[in-house]
């Protein structure tokens, strides 16, 4: 199908974007990558009446160290975080978890802040989010706040954005030698994930989040688990998750991959 | 800032392999109805409409391109490269499209147009790639005839041929 009609702004500056949002409200969506928005547009499951073009504002695409965090523009594509040289170093669990993204055909233009702002519960990068405990930095005519990644997930394609607000950029702790590892479970490379997890050492233990099976990305911080033990938090764990039946898998077979990646992750970092 | 109203046509102008073209399109036009419908060039063909066939593929400034996931208005001032730029003449066939012709990587031939923009863009930057690398590209495609096969053959067929003619030039 095609999209519904729209009015469509090519925003210059972050200032055009939030006159547009501020004036237009819930009727102004925010056009990055497309890679979400267009298709729900041509399936008109979305009837903005305004459409703001954020690509061609340079500021917004900056990939930057700020002290001990790596701040990444609302301009900045899939793609380009890929490529950007200090990646593995600096952010090694997103370097791991962003090929699993879409296709390269997807990633030469979808965005890593409108991945968050679309917040589907099986998407990668909310999920690399709340595993290294970022921030979202928001912005409207109002004023400018950060949210934390656990707080800015509030459901299934629901955030704490409001609709007046930019993602401006997010901002990922770079943890010192951290030992990371994702995996995923999904239909085909480059489709959305059944289950995806990432597992990380942190400084009294380890931390799993796990992606597609509670409406958003979940983590669980434990000390150093073995054996019966860690069998059962991760158990514990895969239930609390709430999964369900879809076309994809079933609740089951969701628990199972947690269960089952779960240990085989906490088991690669605890190494 | 510019602010395209909806219920109006507006002028949008771009590059189209190498020539400049221009016509109008209400913000809501698709870059691929764009190409097909505007500009009469229905070499890039559609499938789904929403991101996922793969057979609208296009380069955008050097970027692969959902052309059924961009708005025409998107591409105002861009440089575009669709397949009808891939051949080097009118009479003769590219590498890779030749390929193509002897490996069978066609038979209804309505994947094939974003197929060969994927993979001119990706051998342009990797000369030598694996199987596992075209597969890994062909994932954004969906090929309902051939069983993708005969396709990574050409396109491994294709990438050995173009080094080995690079060599030849520059030893010349
Ligand atoms: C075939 C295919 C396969 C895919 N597979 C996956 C996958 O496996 N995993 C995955 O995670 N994704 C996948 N995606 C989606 C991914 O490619 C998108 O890039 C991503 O979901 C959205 O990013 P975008 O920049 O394209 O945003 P858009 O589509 O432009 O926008 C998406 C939403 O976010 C809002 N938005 C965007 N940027 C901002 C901002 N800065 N501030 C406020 N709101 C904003 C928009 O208004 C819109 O509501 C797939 C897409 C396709 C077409
Ligand atoms: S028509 Fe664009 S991806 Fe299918
Ligand atoms: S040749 Fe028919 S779909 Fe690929």
């Amino acid at each position: 199908m095609k999209p519904p009609a729209f009015d469509y702004l090519r925003a210059e500056s972050v200032g055009d974007v939030l006159d547009g949002l501020a004036q237009q409200g819930g009727d102004a969506r925010v056009l990055a990558g497309g890679q979400s928005l267009m298709a729900m547009l041509n399936m008109r499951l979305a009837k903005p009446k305004l459409l703001i073009d954020i690509m061609r504002i340079n500021e917004l695409r900056r990939i930057e160290r700020e002290g001990e965090t790596v701040v990444i523009g609302a301009g900045v594509r899939q793609a380009d975080l890929l490529a950007w040289p200090k990646l593995s170093e600096a952010l090694p669990l997103v370097a791991l978890a962003l090929p699993w993204v879409g296709h390269m055909q997807t990633r030469s233009r979808g965005t890593i802040c409108g991945s968050l702002a679309h917040a589907d519960p099986s998407a990668e990068m909310p999920l690399a989010l709340v595993a290294l405990g970022g921030e979202v930095l928001l912005r409207s005519a109002r004023r400018r706040r950060r949210v934390a990644a656990k707080d800015f997930f509030a459901g299934m394609m629901l955030t704490a954005r409001a609709d007046d607000e930019l993602i401006e950029g997010i901002s990922l702790p770079i943890v010192k030698g951290a030992r990371v590892a994702f995996r995923e479970v999904a239909r085909r490379h480059g489709d959305f994930a059944i289950v995806a997890c990432a597992a990380m050492r942190t400084q009294s233990g380890v931390r799993l989040a796990v992606g597609g099976v509670a409406d958003v990305p979940t983590a669980r911080d434990w000390p150093k688990l073995e054996g019966s033990a860690l069998d059962d938090a991760l158990n514990a764990f895969a239930y609390e998750l709430g999964a369900r039946d879809d076309v994809h898998a079933t609740a089951r077979y969701r628990r199972d991959l947690v269960r089952m990646i779960g240990r085989d992750l906490i088991g690669e970092v605890l190494q | 800032m510019t602010r395209l109203k909806a219920d109006s046509r507006h002028a949008v102008r771009f590059s189209l392999n190498g020539k400049p073209v221009e016509g109008e399109a209400e913000p809501r036009m698709l870059l691929s109805d764009f190409l097909r419908h505007q500009l009469g060039a229905t070499g890039t063909h559609v499938g789904c409409e929403h991101g996922v066939c793969g057979a609208c593929t296009v380069i955008v400034d050097g970027m692969l391109t959902r052309s059924c996931l961009t708005l025409a208005a998107q591409v105002d001032g861009c440089e575009l490269r669709t397949v009808e730029g891939l051949a080097p003449s009118a009479d003769r066939l590219g590498v890779l499209q030749q390929a193509f012709r002897r490996n069978h990587a066609l038979q209804c031939g309505f994947c094939t147009a974003g197929i060969l923009m994927s993979l001119d863009h990706y051998l342009a930057k990797n000369p030598a790639p694996t199987e596992a690398e075209i597969r890994d590209l062909l994932s954004g495609h969906i090929c309902r005839c051939t069983g993708y096969t005969p396709i990574i053959k050409a396109a491994l067929e294709a990438a050995a041929e173009l080094t080995s003619a690079k060599k030849e030039t520059s030893d010349a």
